[in-house]
């Protein structure tokens, strides 16, 4: 629309009703990132430099990427499918239509209880003095410590993080499964294909994009999350975010570029996998809208 | 087959959701050997470290709603209004919170923002806590942005503008009167979020060592065994409230919108 007082006419001064904006976000979101990003290529002197990117090549700090590499995409694809078979069967499966809501609600709540108490209620539940921990022992005689189960482990990580990772799918893949249509299923029907034809050749290939989208978007989630990782294990677990942690606090890695240049790769993950994800949703929304 | 198999995954599904919540109940009510007590829950509210850092970061909250609507409804009103190219690039930046872990953004703040540099903010208790403030409306700036950009796609936001315009009034205004009280819901939905979000924030209040309740928990955790899980049901409960308001907030709109 044209500007309608003649006053302001001589001066196109429009864009002053977004500075605000643009130095807030410029001070507190780009430049901090961007001083870690720069900080990785540079030397303490503040000469350009590949040095820090290849320091982190040590056996510690590759084996805490990978590690929350693991655990991320553990938990993102377990999130996934679980998340998935729930959403279905409250929206295009035989499940009772009555929990819909109650589900999609409980998601919101649950996909937004993470960091600290979310670690306490499995401490709680299935940490060494659990309540199923002990219950499973005494009523049962079933030592999960003797099973090689540890809460404060990679495995533990993967479980805890599944209380988040399976609302956020359900809360995300259900409209792409409402987004199905009727007719495609009775088309498919017609043309004389069974219920698992239809599921293999029209349905997933059109949910596909949706899916590895967020788990893609869940990997990222995961791969974040620090006061969870913090709470349930203490520093004692080496994953990337930890390490970044204690680096910040104390400068466990001796050098603050090369702080920089850990912050740097985890960036660099997250980024990856969040295009991903914006690339697969524009890709899935084709057939979905 | 597929009855089985929608009811199996379910069920499996609310297992694993239920069992660390009754995990967390049973265990907080386990303080006094051989009976159920609310003695952990006496314990937590009791103790002056929690209320101090319960309130602080109840303040917190406020704080960064108000700037976070502030900063959201009047940009996003304004790029609705004047700047729609600008729309894209906006929701860009809006959704790189999400994108770059909070840990890397308050790395940033440490080195950008410390005693020696241009603008010190953590030298002084105020100047961090202003910090932590901005930090947490960067956290909440996606939830808050798109909340508020839904809600104004739900109004003519033109035609309000230009009748209250004919009507004389300002922008100041306009804004008051007219945008905010028809986005409220939307508004209050990224509030309560905010909300949830800021109350149990860990990794920036700790490493910015401000006394906030995140921090407090995981102390709390580290050194006893009965009160973390009374508090991990007070945060449960929070959380519930927040989402609750939020669906009661868009219920209320809804009902409250005539049709078009």
């Amino acid at each position: 629309m044209a500007n309608s007082s003649p006053a302001r006419r001589r001066l196109p001064l429009t864009w002053l009703g977004v500075v605000p904006f643009f130095v807030f976000v410029g001070l507190f979101l780009l430049l901090p990132t961007l001083y870690i990003v720069v900080g990785a290529f540079r030397t303490p002197g503040g000469e350009f430099t590949f040095d820090n990117i290849i320091a982190l090549n040590t056996p510690s700090i590759l084996s805490a990427y990978w590690v929350s590499i693991k655990i991320s995409f553990w938990s993102a694809l377990l999130g996934c499918l679980i998340g998935f078979a729930m959403a279905a069967a409250i929206t295009v499966g035989k499940g009772p239509r009555w929990m819909r809501d109650p589900l999609l609600t409980f998601s919101g709540v649950a996909s937004n209880f993470a960091g600290v108490p979310l670690a306490f209620a499995f401490i709680a539940t299935i940490g060494p003095a659990g309540i199923i921990t002990l219950y499973l022992r005494t009523e049962f005689g079933i030592n999960l410590r003797l099973m090689g189960f540890n809460l404060l482990s990679t495995l533990g990580l993967v479980i805890t993080y599944l209380f988040f990772q399976i609302p956020l799918m359900i809360l995300i893949i259900t409209p792409a499964l409402d987004g199905l249509k009727r007719e495609w299923r009775e088309a498919a029907a017609i043309l004389g294909a069974t219920n698992a034809q239809y599921w293999r050749k029209v349905a997933f290939p059109i949910l596909f994009p949706s899916i590895l989208g967020t788990m893609a978007l869940l990997f990222a989630n995961a791969f974040g999350a620090v006061a969870t990782a913090i709470a349930l294990t203490g520093p004692s677990l080496n994953i990337a975010p930890i390490l970044l942690y204690a680096q910040i606090r104390g400068d466990v890695l001796g050098s603050p570029n090369l702080g920089y240049a850990l912050a740097f790769g985890m960036i660099v993950i997250t980024g990856v996998a969040n295009t991903a994800y914006i690339v697969l949703r524009a890709r899935s929304e084709r057939w979905l809208k | 087959m597929t009855r089985l198999w929608s009811y199996g995954a379910l069920a499996i599904g609310i297992l694993y959701f239920l069992l660390p919540l009754y995990g967390m109940s049973e265990f907080s009510l386990r303080m006094i050997r051989g009976e159920y007590s609310l003695q952990a829950y006496y314990v937590v509210l009791g103790d002056a470290r929690f209320q101090a850092t319960f309130g602080y970061s109840v303040l917190m909250a406020l704080v960064t709603i108000v700037f976070g609507v502030l900063l959201v409804v009047p940009t996003a009103f304004w790029v609705r209004l004047k700047l729609p190219g600008l729309r894209p690039y906006i929701e860009f930046i809006t959704l790189l919170p999400l994108v770059i872990p909070s840990i890397v953004i308050v790395f940033g703040y440490i080195r950008l923002y410390n005693t020696s540099s241009w603008l010190p903010l953590t030298g002084t208790a105020m100047g961090t806590n202003i910090l932590l403030m901005f930090g947490y409306a960067t956290l909440a700036l996606p939830y808050m942005y798109r909340a508020v950009d839904t809600g104004l796609r739900t109004i003519d936001v033109a035609t309000l503008t230009e009748a209250a315009q004919s009507l004389g009034a300002g922008w100041s205004v306009i804004l008051a009167r007219i945008i905010l009280p028809n986005v409220l819901g939307a508004v209050l939905s990224g509030a309560f979020l905010t909300f949830a979000i800021v109350i149990g924030e860990f990794t920036m209040a700790a490493l910015l060592d401000r006394p906030a309740f995140g921090p407090y928990m995981q102390l709390l955790g580290a050194n006893r065994a009965y009160e973390p899980a009374a508090l991990a049901v007070i945060a449960f409960a929070i959380t519930w409230a927040c989402m609750g308001l939020i669906q009661l907030v868009t219920r209320f709109s809804k009902h409250n919108r005539v049709a078009r």
